[in-house]
């Protein structure tokens, strides 16, 4: 009973989100493109499709999987944990932390992977390059972007140094790949920088964060407790762009290496 | 046939979840050594997430990728730029500006500028400043997806208009208060939801693949790009006009 007052309320809030998108839709449609929509009925189905979904997707991670994620985030950033003590610890030591930058390299990865809008948009990209880039490859190599950041960003906390410098250099890495990576791919991986944090991934990672700040020593959660997000959206673009300059350089050494064993011949 | 499809959907949605479960075991067992509490409430959680992945992914296919795409067309057919505009501004002004991970993000930033003494702490004025936060991360993202079509139209290189932000970004990260940047900087990433970016990713290829001279998968994509960008600038750009 009380699951299906949950469900309701998250389906009402679906349709909510999807309200200006149909109203948007409508009128465009009606009095400016002045035309019927076509294959409606599939439309309909297939909108229909999207809401139900997206409510039983959130509903079932509202149940089991965000409590659980949220717990735990509190339950490895616990000082009883990390540093095996009730005493009180005025210094955080950034070596004691391990466990916490592996949960947050792995809870990074394991939610990209479920994100339904890197799976949109993945899928999107490989009907577009006719299959040069495999959405499993595209997922996968964001997923690792993604893992490195949450966990760098974890770091950050813990050690309390300054957002904006790691921003900063994330972007000028980011430049200088722009100069040499494949132009094809450098649309691509600007986008997956802001596809991966969504639904599944923003509420764990800020539980993450703020449950950091809240009990490292020295550290002010409103101060402290942002940019996990915004590290998450920056390191995916330097993971797929470097994935891309991967394969290139190795297509290169491949066809160079063949043209010398045919020249020797 | 038509069951060996849906089992087929069903098993890729759990691969998909797979890597989530098998981390939280790990922790659970090896790392914190609980057992897992609500087994049974876990379980029958993890069967609606496949359900609803499985649902929403067909979904996807049906609906939002081609109505994106023949919405792109049909707008470039008409051969009316502004119309054309005024569709990709309405379109990403109107799904962020009710987003209600925006709504929760805009409020924590009116706490902590309260708390930190540099707005007047009356919930009045927490609430105008709250407001604020969203409706110009709500027009940046408008704007973002209108830039980003005009750049499809003119087939610039993304990378010139993206870098520029960048610069954006850094020399008003020097000026603005450090109060806002942090906010900023995670603005960017928590405005485009799961429902806008098939359909904006749509949009984006459909007008790439219609427009002659233009290739779907350079031009096409670049669309969320831009709207992960702007909020940044913005939200800081609001923060220095409302604490100067």
């Amino acid at each position: 009973m009380e699951f299906l007052y949950d469900f309701s309320r998250i389906l009402l809030a679906t349709c909510r989100d999807v309200l200006p998108i149909i109203i948007l839709i409508c009128v465009f449609q009606l009095l400016v493109l002045r035309q019927s929509i076509p294959h409606l009925g599939r439309l309909v189905v297939g909108g229909i499709y999207v809401v139900v979904g997206l409510a039983l997707f959130l509903a079932g991670l509202e149940k089991a999987l965000f409590p659980l994620g949220k717990i735990m985030a509190k339950q490895l950033s616990d000082p009883f944990f990390i540093y095996g003590t009730h005493d009180i610890i005025t210094q955080a030591d950034w070596k004691a932390y391990g466990w916490v930058y592996l949960f947050g390299a792995m809870i990074g990865f394991a939610t990209t992977i479920a994100e339904p809008s890197l799976i949109a948009v993945a899928h999107k990209a490989s009907q577009v390059s006719a299959g040069t880039i495999t959405p499993w490859g595209l997922r996968i190599t964001v997923a690792i972007g993604v893992a490195f950041g949450i966990s760098l960003g974890t770091f950050r906390i813990v050690t309390g140094t300054p957002l904006y410098l790691y921003i900063l250099v994330g972007y000028l890495v980011v430049i200088v790949q722009t100069i040499f990576a494949p132009k094809s791919i450098i649309a691509l991986a600007y986008d997956s920088g802001g596809v991966t944090t969504s639904t599944v991934t923003v509420p764990l990672v800020a539980a993450l964060g703020l449950g950091l700040a809240a009990t490292v020593p020295g550290r002010n959660p409103a101060l402290d407790g942002f940019g996990l997000i915004a590290f998450a959206s920056l390191f995916p673009i330097i993971s797929v762009m470097g994935y891309a300059q991967y394969t290139q350089w190795f297509n290169q050494r491949k066809s160079t290496l063949k043209n010398k064993v045919h020249g020797e011949q | 046939m038509i069951l060996s499809i849906i089992l087929k959907k069903l098993r890729d949605a759990f691969t998909d979840l797979l890597p989530i479960i098998a981390v939280i075991a790990f922790f659970q067992i090896v790392v914190l050594r609980q057992p897992l509490p609500h087994l049974e409430e876990v379980l029958f959680g993890a069967l609606l997430v496949v359900l609803g992945l499985s649902l929403f992914i067909q979904g996807l296919e049906m609906s939002l990728f081609p109505i994106g795409e023949a919405m792109a067309q049909a707008l470039a057919r008409k051969g009316s730029l502004f119309w054309l505009l005024s569709f990709a501004f309405a379109l990403g002004f109107s799904t962020t500006v009710a987003e209600p991970a925006l709504i929760a993000v805009a409020k924590e930033a009116a706490e902590i500028a309260g708390k930190g003494g540099i707005i007047d702490p009356s919930p009045e004025s927490l609430k105008q400043y709250a407001f604020g936060i969203r409706m110009s991360v709500a027009f940046s993202v408008g704007l973002a997806i209108l830039i980003g079509v005009i750049r499809i139209l003119r087939g610039w290189p993304i990378h010139y208009l993206i870098i520029g932000g960048y610069v954006i970004v850094m020399l008003m990260t020097i000026i603005a208060p450090k109060e806002i940047t942090g906010i900023a900087y995670d603005a960017g990433g928590v405005t485009t939801s799961t429902i806008t970016v098939p359909l904006v990713a749509a949009l984006g290829v459909g007008l790439a693949s219609t427009i002659r001279g233009r290739n779907p998968l350079t031009d096409g994509f670049g669309l969320i790009a831009f709207a992960s960008l702007l909020p940044m600038i913005f939200v800081m750009g609001y923060g220095l006009i409302v604490f100067n």
